[in-house]
């Protein structure tokens, strides 16, 4: 049977990883290969990389350590942030990485998706949105959560997936960072909506999270979160004996 | 030396970097001289089946390679590298592949349960089905990571391990010098590096 996937996220500004990391025992806690070998070696099913960079010079460190991550660490690698066009798309996967996730880009070039799947293969192209309620309904946000594009979020997501997007991570920003459980609403509605996998990101806490994630919602295919893996509130391993135990199926 | 066919057909840098992570000399190459010169082949692959094997025939490489493994040089095939062994892919019509192990690759839309996600996307355990050098340092029921839609049907003579998705699907094949693995050992940890470890030692 497949398993669920557990997948930290690293931020990574100027070839440095963000948003604070905590490991006990860990001395380079800012590197994002050492990070990577450290959560492979835990048992993580994939890695997302989110670059956050915004100058030429921090994307060129990106890349650099990308390719120096992929090879080392042999799981899956995702890559996101600031991918505007296919040659975003050829410029990370040439430096190993295995899917894109495509955000506000999407957004801006309509075509990217399509252009990105005919070209990679839809397995390739990961959509990832941040959602937010407004007035009863959710809303697609993008600039870091700043600006409601207006757009409907189910419907933005199922056009993505029928234009060629394998893969969908839900952001939710109304959970995201306060630490008391996904937003099992949001993330239901959007796995009625599609049939590719779908990733709930946005509001871990705890261990209990993620049970109460995968026993609520069945068709939900993995769990990604930043800070709680990277302070070590919740160790993977640990994490994964959890949910093992109440029979959700986990590669351990 | 283990080449590694250049194609044009997707990215090759994993494959490359998982075979040097256990020690094993690789060169990326479409050069028919040192395609015969190498001691094993591996034929990477992702995409189309049929975009796939064109390429194949086109350049040539395609009647190499079979050529190779006819003489009993070490064959393994990834993901779609391992689709193309066989006869042929009913993947958007009938496309003809390789030929070098019995078999049809059929798509899983219609022969799983309907309500399971296509493509499967995701770490699965494999059933060994029978004895292979390919598992001489992993295990029964270990993980190891697939992205495909199609799978390789009507080859009992070559299936080594199946992994159960609804049905018990082909996840890898083993034949005399012929291997074939439906996920990405270049991907799948641990587990995946022993695979590639065992291959590079044959």
């Amino acid at each position: 049977m497949i398993t669920k996937r557990i997948i930290p996220c690293l931020d990574v500004k100027d070839g440095r990883v963000v948003k604070g990391v905590n490991f006990t025992g860990l001395r380079e806690v800012a590197s994002p290969v050492a990070l990577a070998e450290y959560y492979s070696k835990c048992g993580a099913d994939e890695l997302v990389f989110y670059d956050i960079t915004a100058s030429a010079e921090g994307r060129a460190l990106f890349t650099g350590i990308l390719r120096e991550t992929a090879s080392k660490v042999f799981i899956p690698l995702t890559v996101g942030g600031g991918i505007k066009d296919v040659s975003d798309f050829e410029r990370v996967l040439s430096c190993g990485a295995d899917k894109v996730s495509v955000n506000s880009g999407a957004i801006a070039n309509r075509a990217l998706i399509g252009e990105a799947a005919k070209k990679y293969g839809d397995q390739c192209v990961v959509i990832s949105a941040d959602i937010k309620r407004v007035n009863g309904e959710f809303h697609v946000f993008v600039k870091g959560g700043r600006e409601d594009t207006g757009l409907h979020a189910i419907e933005w997501i199922k056009r993505c997936v029928g234009e060629g997007a394998g893969e969908v991570v839900v952001n939710s920003m109304d959970t995201d960072g306060v630490k008391g459980g996904f937003d099992i609403e949001l993330l239901e509605k959007v796995c009625a909506a599609v049939k590719v996998p779908v990733i709930a990101s946005g509001g871990a806490g705890s261990k209990a999270h993620f049970v109460e994630l995968f026993q609520k919602i069945p068709d939900i295919d993995a769990g990604l979160a930043a800070s709680v893996f990277h302070f070590g509130e919740i160790a993977i391993p640990d994490l994964k004996k959890t949910l093992a135990e109440y029979s959700i199926p986990v590669r351990i | 030396m283990i080449a590694i066919i250049d194609y044009g057909v997707g990215n090759l840098f994993s494959i490359k970097s998982s075979f040097e992570a256990v020690g094993a000399d690789t060169v990326v190459t479409s050069d028919p001289k040192t395609i015969q010169n190498a001691d094993k082949i591996m034929l990477p692959g992702v995409g189309a089946f049929e975009d796939a094997a064109r390429k194949l025939k086109e350049s040539g490489l395609g009647e190499i390679v079979k050529q190779e493994a006819a003489k009993g040089k070490p064959l393994l095939g990834v993901c779609l590298g391992m689709q193309l062994l066989f006869e042929r892919s009913h993947e958007y019509g009938v496309h003809e592949g390789l030929g070098v192990l019995k078999g049809d690759v059929v798509p899983m839309k219609g022969y799983i349960d309907e309500k399971l996600k296509v493509p499967q996307i995701g770490w699965n355990a494999l059933k060994f089905t029978k004895e292979s050098p390919l598992f001489k340092y992993i295990k029964d029921g270990d993980f190891v990571y697939f992205v495909h839609s199609y799978f390789a049907s009507g080859c009992e003579d070559s299936v080594a391990a199946v992994t159960e998705y609804d049905k018990d699907l082909t996840a890898a094949v083993s034949k005399g010098n012929v291997y074939g693995c439906q996920f990405h050992p270049e991907k799948s940890g641990d587990v995946g590096l022993n695979i590639l470890r065992a291959f590079s030692e044959l």
